[in-house]
């Protein structure tokens, strides 16, 4: 136990150690695509009544969060694995489960990080500039997925692609905690998202048991 | 003793190349055992099947008598490996990189041990400084200190002093025999001949994946080398054709391995008798170099004990 302890205390730290990078620059990044995409659209374009700055930033916040937690883990094994020091956990008494969840939960936990920060960053922001913030916040409206448009706008065709994509369907249920409406069911979104990530964990876990690229 | 290593029958393949092709090995407790071979001869496998960074096709290997497939946490407790790679974490200090380390073997508030590992290696005053910012002799130290942060019973250094100053070396001889005093079990891979000679009590020389020679160090110095008579001759002077065959030549010197002391003679009566004059004459004692270039050019793998 105290061996997983330690090792996601340590995957927390090496982020937390540089988090201007990892945590502020997300942050940053998000806040610009909502200036720059509600200053061209915001006039133009709503989506089922919601302003489209504010139809942003749920996508926004998930799109953070997805990318954030995926890069933690990614690049953390890689950069250990490429410099060598990978060794040091690999060595000790670390079984492949206390592995995968010490690597997951640290990715979470940034993911939750840059999730909140731009959600009140730019939530901030649409306050002040689109006086909107009030209605977002508290009156969940119509809402459809994909991180910057409807997938109602697509043909036909790309609807259904991207009802095979499971980050359509964290989108879809993420905003639908916001506005109340969703494209599909929100309980059709968690099932599918939480198979999705039963498939990847029993994935990954099975890659790590079996030291797939790890140990040779 | 007990038995510290066991190494039975480990087979192990890269591809078309086979990296160990058979290797068995005991190691007691307590032992200081020298692991020599030239560059691909399977050193850095074997340990890192012993480590289980690499897992064998075939045979067996336990640390303490646990087996480092089934029982891993247990053979790994035991462990402690300074790999050969200069690796570090750039995110952490020295401190923080033996905290974490003592933390990943289940040990907490390890300060006391840290500290004293610190101060035997000469790394006080960097304790709180980034590994990055550390010269490659210091991060060679760090790495010492991070094998040893859970006091393993059995100690494997990889080439620990590649590239690390005079001062340094001895410095950590003197902790590692310290530790092998105390009774660590310590195996050693090293380029360094003459460090295995001084530090091991035995050693096992690998050759493309293969053990071609076992003994104690003395055993092997006496049985593999033993003494060489060297001798120039003045002027013009031939050495007789009797003696052409037990010779080589070597920098103007004619170099005769001994069997015995009283070879000497006969090499000196024929030199005589042929009317040659001796210039020069010296005997050496072969050191394990020696033996290590008479290991690697003949196949003596059925002279084995």
């Amino acid at each position: 136990m105290i061996g997983f302890r330690t090792l996601l205390y340590k995957e927390v730290l090496r982020f937390w150690k540089v988090a201007f990078q990892t945590v502020g620059a997300p942050v940053l990044t998000a806040l610009l695509y909502l200036l720059i995409f509600s200053h061209v659209l915001d006039a133009q374009v709503q989506v089922n009544n919601v302003r489209y700055a504010a139809f942003l930033i749920p996508g926004l916040v998930m799109m953070s969060v997805l990318q954030n937690a995926f890069a933690n883990s990614s690049s953390s094994l890689i950069q250990s694995k490429v410099m060598g020091s990978v060794v040091f956990i690999l060595l000790p008494p670390l079984s492949y489960v206390e592995f995968f969840l010490a690597y997951m939960i640290a990715a979470v936990a940034r993911g939750l990080m840059v999730g909140c920060g731009v959600l009140v960053v730019t939530g901030w922001f649409a306050l002040d500039q689109l006086a909107g913030f009030q209605n977002f916040l508290i009156m969940p409206l119509t809402m459809l997925s994909g991180v910057f448009y409807s997938i109602h706008s697509l043909p036909v065709f790309w609807q259904e692609v991207s009802r095979f994509n499971p980050v359509f369907y964290m989108i879809d249920g993420f905003r639908f905690g916001f506005f109340g409406v969703s494209d599909v069911a929100p309980a059709t979104s968690l099932a599918v998202v939480a198979a999705s990530f039963l498939a990847v964990a029993l994935t990954t876990l099975s890659m790590l048991r079996s030291g797939y690229k790890l140990r040779y | 003793m007990g038995v510290a290593v066991s190494i039975q029958d480990v087979v192990k393949r890269f591809g078309s190349v086979r990296a160990l092709a058979g290797v068995s090995l005991e190691i007691a407790e307590g032992e200081f055992f020298g692991l020599l071979g030239p560059n691909g001869a399977g050193k850095t496998t074997l340990i890192s099947c012993l480590a289980g960074l690499v897992r064998p096709d075939a045979g067996r290997l336990s640390v303490l008598g646990c087996d480092v497939h089934a029982d891993y946490r247990e053979a790994r407790r035991r462990l402690g490996v300074v790999p050969q790679e200069l690796v570090f974490d750039p995110f952490f200090s020295v401190r923080e990189t033996l905290r974490i380390q003592s933390g990943y073997f289940g040990i907490r508030r390890n300060d006391d041990w840290i500290d004293e590992i610190l101060a035997n290696l000469d790394l006080t005053g960097k304790a709180d400084v980034n590994m990055r910012r550390l010269s490659g002799g210091m991060k060679r130290r760090v790495l010492v200190a991070q094998a040893l942060v859970h006091k393993p019973p059995v100690i494997v250094l990889n080439e620990p002093t590649a590239g690390v100053d005079v001062e340094l070396r001895q410095g950590l001889w003197q902790f590692v025999r310290r530790l092998n005093e105390e009774g660590h079990t310590v195996i050693l891979t090293t380029h360094y001949l003459e460090e295995a000679e001084a530090l091991c009590g035995r050693i096992a020389m690998l050759k493309q994946g293969r053990v071609v020679a076992l003994d104690t160090t003395p055993n092997l110095l006496a049985r593999f080398a033993g003494h060489t008579l060297n001798v120039r001759l003045a002027g013009t002077a031939v050495l007789p054709e009797a003696l052409r065959a037990a010779a080589s030549e070597h920098d103007g010197y004619w170099v005769f391995r001994l069997g015995g002391f009283d070879e000497i003679e006969s090499v000196l009566g024929a030199i005589r008798r042929s009317g040659g004059t001796i210039e020069d004459l010296r005997l050496t004692q072969a050191d394990l170099e020696d033996v290590f270039v008479g290991v690697m050019h003949e196949e003596i793998v059925g002279a084995l004990p």
